[in-house]
């Protein structure tokens, strides 16, 4: 199967994930979206692995793997505090900065 | 299809033969030093967390801080001395990072920038004493809900947060890469690993802590969206040019490369891969500077984290992520200067422009400080586009004059206080000229030095800025650059104005006395800003002859 086919795949992926970020609330659900996002780049870069016969695209596939997972920790520790301390995890609700 | 199969065959075969023996990659760990210095110390400081008991943490979190930013320090100076910046500058860690004289200098620039902002991190005499309990500015326990039993106990018992010092020099790890990537791979894993402590240390204001988790999110949701997009980006240019290197990058972006094989004829035909990803790449990193239209996280995060972290953040994320910016754009992609350029144009004029008449409006001091952050990104992404080498050597002195700047205003807004902590509202800070001369016309110094008024370092860096874009052709940038300064003049006066000549309120705040961690981190904001406005030259000199990147 020809891989160009892949990169239209993670580019919908992309895009799915980008307009998730956009108008969902939930800040798990942006998270998640992130995440889709991260995944698509995934397999933009195995795909391109494959066309160009090299294994940069593979390795850097492990590498952002490690990343997501890192920012898994990060990212759940800071909404789990924000949920904990408001009963809520909208992004719209916190809101106390404004202009 | 038939390419495909042949590209297969290449690891389908390979396991067939006997497996060559893989040589040990060659790492020059004394070129690494100064990287490696900061990422033992923090590994060191965890270990601390893990085995030292509370009551002595923050002394020896304090020692393994101070000693590894010094050590690292002094490991760039060496370095510099011993020609890497000019004569012997060249690709480390089989390619990954680059020594060179940009890189040396910013590295230098944010090690003395974390030097000064840990110092601030490490103040504990501004709060009155909590229970017989010295405290500093970061939550008792982050863990514990605002307002909660198990806060008030964590109070009670004295716990203090050390691990922001940790944070801090895993942050300052990812910076000190990040100008220094010499691969895409690289660039990425620098961004995550200076983001994600700064993510944390947003969280852990110990005064208003709803503020301060809100900032986390935002940054952090904005941040890897923001990270994400940068790593379709560098997927895009990985299949256009079938590398991670810059230089093999800027060799394809050239047509000069030495061999084309099938499937780089077939992903070079396609201009949009290059297009596409350069934009996004580019964008990733004009988020991190806060340029218009990636700036809206800005003034949140920098009004809700900790004052000592905006500080630290608005200084060392900006040398950090301009040095990444000026290699993408001269190193990778000069050969798209004419593309990149008119966009770069357009961001840099609406960053001036909206920086400066946003923050007119501001009434928050730490808001009105993070617009004009935003105008200060314009003001150097001015002498980005001047893609000159003097443009090169000007965005580095501006850097690192304006870094103490940030540093020093910042440690001021934490001297000034009510009792509900700082007192950030502008209206409370009139008459603070009558209540405390000092520390009044410190802050006067930092906003003159923000303003570009001559014999201050602001103006020595703007000029340098604007002269180098003026001779890159980018002359109309100037005149735009002038008058948004023009513009921003006028809230940093307002703001001299308020604290001298308006009566003090009754009710209005007291200036804590600081102990000599802070008032050492102002007094050296004060005297580079004096010393880099009235005797330049010798840092200009340093500067121009740091300004080659090595390809």
């Amino acid at each position: 199967m020809n891989p160009v086919n892949y990169l239209y795949l993670a580019a919908l992926l992309f895009t799915i994930g980008a307009t998730g970020v956009l108008i969902r609330r939930n800040a798990i659900v942006v998270f998640m979206c992130v995440e889709l996002m991260l995944n698509a780049c995934n397999l933009a870069f195995v795909a391109f692995s494959r066309m160009h016969g090299n294994l940069d695209g593979q390795v850097i596939a492990f590498f952002t793997m490690v990343v997501a997972a890192a920012e898994v920790v990060v990212g759940l520790a800071i909404i789990v505090s924000l949920f904990r301390s408001r009963h809520s995890a909208s992004v719209d609700d916190a809101s106390l900065m404004k202009l | 299809m038939s390419a495909t199969a042949a590209v297969h065959s290449l690891w389908t075969t390979a396991a067939a033969e006997p497996i060559a023996r893989i040589d040990a990659p060659k790492i020059e760990y004394g070129q690494l030093a100064p990287m490696l210095i900061v990422v033992g110390a923090a590994i060191v400081g965890i270990a601390v967390e893990a085995f030292v008991p509370r009551k002595s943490r923050y002394y020896v979190q304090m020692f393994v801080s101070v000693v590894a930013l010094a050590a690292a320090f002094a490991a760039v100076v060496a370095l510099a001395a011993n020609g890497y910046a000019t004569t012997k500058a060249g690709i480390a860690a089989m390619g990954a990072i680059a020594v060179d004289g940009p890189a040396l200098f910013l590295q230098g620039t944010i090690l003395l920038t974390a030097l000064v902002g840990l110092f601030t991190f490490a103040e504990r005499r501004l709060d009155p004493e909590v229970h017989g309990n010295r405290v500093d500015s970061f939550a008792a326990q982050a863990a514990a809900v605002p307002g909660s039993e198990s806060e008030k106990k964590a109070v009670r018992a004295g716990f203090t947060t050390t691990e922001v010092f940790p944070l801090l020099l895993f942050a300052v790890a990812g910076m000190l890469v990040f100008p220094a990537a010499n691969d895409l791979l690289t660039l990425f894993v620098a961004l995550e690993v200076l983001s994600l402590p700064l993510y944390l240390m947003c969280a852990l204001a110990r005064r208003k802590r709803l503020m301060s988790q809100e900032a986390a999110v935002k940054y952090f949701l904005l941040g890897a969206f923001a990270s994400a997009f940068m790593l379709f980006g560098i997927a895009l240019l990985y299949g256009y040019a079938g590398s991670m290197s810059y230089a093999t990058i800027a060799q394809v972006v050239e047509g000069t490369v030495p061999e084309i094989t099938p499937a780089l004829a077939a992903t070079t035909g396609n201009d949009a891969l290059l297009l596409v990803g350069a934009a996004l790449v580019v964008m990733g990193l004009l988020f991190k500077v806060g340029a218009v239209p990636f700036h809206m996280w800005t003034p949140d995060v920098y009004q809700g984290a900790p004052t000592p972290v905006t500080g630290f953040m608005a200084a060392a994320t900006k040398v950090a992520a301009f040095g990444a910016l000026l290699r993408i754009l001269y190193v990778v992609l000069p050969g798209l200067r004419w593309d990149w350029r008119p966009v770069m144009w357009g961001v840099a004029i609406v960053t001036m422009l909206a920086g400066a008449v946003v923050a007119i409006t501001q009434t928050d001091i730490k808001r009105l400080l993070a617009y004009s952050s935003i105008a200060h990104a314009g003001f150097i992404l001015a002498g980005v586009i001047a893609a000159t080498p003097s443009g090169i050597s000007s965005v580095l002195f501006y850097l690192a004059a304006y870094s103490f700047v940030t540093i020093g205003a910042f440690a001021v807004v934490t001297l000034v206080r009510d009792a509900g902590g700082e007192a950030t509202h502008l209206s409370k800070w009139a008459g603070l000229g009558r209540r405390s001369p000092l520390v009044a016309a410190v802050f006067a110094v930092f906003l003159l030095a923000f303003a570009g008024i001559p014999l201050t370092s602001g103006f020595s860096g703007k000029f340098a800025v604007f002269k180098a874009a003026a001779e890159g052709g980018a002359a109309p940038l100037v005149v735009i650059g002038v008058i948004s300064s023009a513009i921003a003049a006028f809230f940093y006066i307002r703001v001299i104005v308020l604290m001298f000549f308006s009566e003090p309120r009754p009710e209005g705040p007291t200036v804590a006395v600081p102990s000599p961690l802070t008032t050492t981190a102002i007094a050296v904001g004060v005297a580079v800003t004096v010393v880099l406005g009235v005797a330049p030259q010798y840092f200009l000199e340093l500067a121009g002859d740091a300004g080659v990147f090595v390809r």
